[in-house]
């Protein structure tokens, strides 16, 4: 092992560190700390989630149920702060959330991780069902329709924190996510976190060099249900509410698809993919009541052309990076950039004028998109849209094509440099 | 060596429905031999090796290892005993790379077991002895290539090191030398008397010069019956062998 291999961790964690601690003062609007702090949550939450999708092969359908119970824990526990009953600082909250994540872990994986595969996803997605079921049976806990509230700015204070501040809440949230992140990395590292993958690549293999297979998954889901009361706790300081859709299937289906965009194979693509859905939910839904619409299609476009999400295209570039053939592919990347975004304007043209027209509270067919007026219901704007797409889609398979030839021509280089 | 067989079946029987595919094996193993089982497909031989492995729970009769009762426990618990197999599809890890497929091997019976609290990259002995596996396996040039790219033949090498890493000193092996070419099998040949020296092997096998080349003892099974074992001479002039078996017109 070089210097520079030993070091680089520690240079990284450093630099996120520094990173976390300055971005608050870089992006100082609540709109942004907001974003931030939404970006934590999900960061936490997804790489909890990976620990069982992509390095133990277990697919769940229900990890909401760990993050929403962790964070309905972490309120109750925060009302009981705010009474005097608990002498607990808010920012450690999460550690009492984690502990209700990872009890609700042992008690539900006892019994889902006895099996893998499909019967392990139907049986995650049964447990979902039946805690979404319980809110509105155990309404003393979940709080009903309303769901359960409080007040962060209580308690004993920690590091001058008082949780008034957003900036506040942000550092804890950073920290939380630091801390977590890696203490989910040094897993992947240990005898049990390598077991793990051995488990997800070979079970019937595993029993075979001493492992219960169902043991390793069964740590691996107590541990990750942990991750994600941590990651509902965060969710419960920073909003100060949650309601019973915190345990719901949505936001099961949400940290499913925030693993998935990112890639599941790498440590960090889940944290890429709560990024990526993250920003783009606040963004789309900032601008179009269509933006479960528009995520929902994005996620099926990674599924199909990019199955091992975005840190899987960025890891294939890795090699072309290095051999420095990286200008041979932009050319044809610039095109199918420019082509995918016809595609892309006649895409959003149609959805928007649909949109607009099914809208029963609609007044008028007039409306604005991108700041241009026009009256959806014109077969101007259908023809310009449906246009639009048709030669976006026509062009972009032509430009894929090239991509294509780029990447042979690539691959040819790079394969005759190993020759030589 | 001693006097309890390695592994002894006693009355086995195995029903898939009505189906009896193990029919009452009785067989023993000594301790420190290589006993190869043969017999013609659908006779029953992977069959018999899940059962001994634990992969299958016998519908009845007695399953031990060196004197101990092992019938119908979890394999996991079997290969704690000390006993190990190879499977008759290359069964590796095969997203992870050749070294830490080995690696994979050792956490347990080193005692690592199932701890989350210790960083692999500081357990010294692992990666020692694992490094040293893939010396005598001859797969050191490949250690950080990932499992699932290897060719065939070296495949089937690491599917023979991950059975041995652990030190088990009960070695089954299912058809380790199939598919392969004659160059091939012969160098398998050769890391398989290697790595089980001292040690008990069993093996299937359906290449005759190799059963003859590397087994101490053989046993024929038919229609889920043992019906012979003895030295590789003695089975090759065995009458009931031949006729039931090798096909032979007998003279």
């Amino acid at each position: 092992m070089t210097l520079g291999s030993r070091f680089a961790p520690l240079a990284l964690v450093l630099g996120t560190v520094v990173l976390l601690a300055l971005l608050p003062h870089m992006f100082d609007s609540r709109y942004a700390l907001t974003l931030l702090n939404q970006l934590g949550i999900g960061i936490v939450f997804a790489l909890s989630y990976n620990m069982l999708l992509g390095q133990s092969g277990l697919l769940s359908f229900g990890h909401a149920v760990y993050f929403g119970l962790g964070g309905f824990t972490a309120l109750h526990a925060l009302n009981a702060i705010t009474d005097g009953d608990l002498p607990l600082p808010v920012p450690l909250l999460p550690i009492v959330g984690g502990l209700m994540g990872l009890a609700v872990g042992i008690i539900l994986g006892w019994v889902s991780t006895r099996r893998s595969g499909t019967i392990f996803a139907m049986i995650s997605l049964g447990f979902a069902e039946l805690v979404a079921a319980c809110s509105n049976i155990i309404r003393g806990y979940f709080g009903g329709e309303e769901g359960i509230s409080g007040d962060r700015m209580s308690g004993p204070v920690l590091f001058d924190l008082t949780m008034g501040p957003q900036r506040d809440v942000y550092y804890v949230i950073a920290a939380w996510m630091l801390v977590s992140a890696l203490l989910m990395y040094l897993i992947t590292q240990t005898p049990l976190g390598r077991m793990a993958n051995a488990v997800r690549d070979n079970p019937q293999r595993v029993a075979f060099v001493g492992y219960n297979p169902q043991t390793v998954r069964f740590l691996m889901f107590a541990l990750s249900g942990f991750f994600a009361g941590i990651a509902g706790s965060l969710f419960a300081i920073n909003f100060e509410i949650i309601t019973a859709q915190a345990v719901g299937i949505e936001y099961s289906a949400s940290v499913l698809m925030m693993a998935y965009i990112g890639g599941t194979g790498y440590f960090l693509g889940p944290v890429l993919g709560a990024i990526i859905y993250t920003a783009l939910s606040i963004v789309l839904s900032a601008y179009t009541e269509a933006w479960m619409f528009y995520l929902g299609v994005f996620f099926i476009i990674v599924v199909v052309y990019a199955p091992n999400g975005v840190s899987g295209i960025l890891a294939v570039h890795e090699p072309v990076l290095r051999a420095r053939l990286m200008h041979r592919l932009l050319p044809a990347y610039a095109l199918a950039f420019v082509t995918g975004a016809i595609l892309l304007i006649g895409a959003v043209v149609v959805i928007e004028s649909s949109y607009h027209l099914s809208q029963p509270g609609a007044l008028t067919t007039t409306m604005s998109l991108g700041g241009i007026e026009y009256d959806a219901d014109a077969w101007r704007a259908w023809a310009f849209g449906l246009g639009a797409l048709a030669v976006g889609a026509f062009l972009l398979r032509e430009t894929i094509r090239s991509v294509g030839g780029a990447w042979a021509d690539v691959r040819t280089r790079m394969g005759g440099e190993a020759a030589a | 060596m001693s006097a309890t067989p390695a592994i002894s079946l006693q009355d086995v029987e195995k029903s898939f429905g009505s189906t009896r595919i193990i029919q009452g094996a009785t067989l023993d193993v000594l301790d420190g031999e290589r006993h190869a089982i043969i017999g013609p497909n659908g006779a029953g031989k992977s069959t018999l090796f899940h059962l001994i492995s634990g992969h299958l729970v016998p519908t009845s009769g007695r399953i031990e290892l060196r004197g101990r009762d092992i019938t119908g426990m979890a394999p996991y618990r079997i290969n704690r005993l000390g006993l190990s197999r190879s499977f008759q599809i290359t069964t590796l890890f095969h997203r992870m790379s050749v070294v830490e497929n080995i690696r994979c091997a050792l956490y347990y019976p080193l005692g690592y077991r199932y701890s989350f609290w210790r960083l692999c990259p500081r357990l010294k002995d692992v990666h020692e002895r694992a490094d040293e596996i893939l010396e005598r396996l001859g797969l050191t040039g490949r250690r950080d290539v990932m499992a699932g790219m290897l060719s065939y033949a070296e495949q089937r090498a690491l599917e023979i090191g991950l059975t041995v890493a652990g030190g088990a000193d009960v070695i089954l092996l299912d058809e380790p030398t199939a598919g392969m070419s004659r160059s091939e099998t012969a160098r398998a040949v050769d890391l398989i008397r290697a790595l089980t020296e001292n040690k008990t092997l069993v093996m299937v096998e359906h290449d005759m010069s190799v059963v003859f080349e590397l087994a101490d003892r053989v046993s024929v099974l038919l229609y889920g019956e043992v019906i012979a074992t003895g030295t590789p001479n003695e089975i090759k002039s065995s009458r009931q062998v031949q006729e039931a078996y090798l096909g032979v017109e007998v003279a």
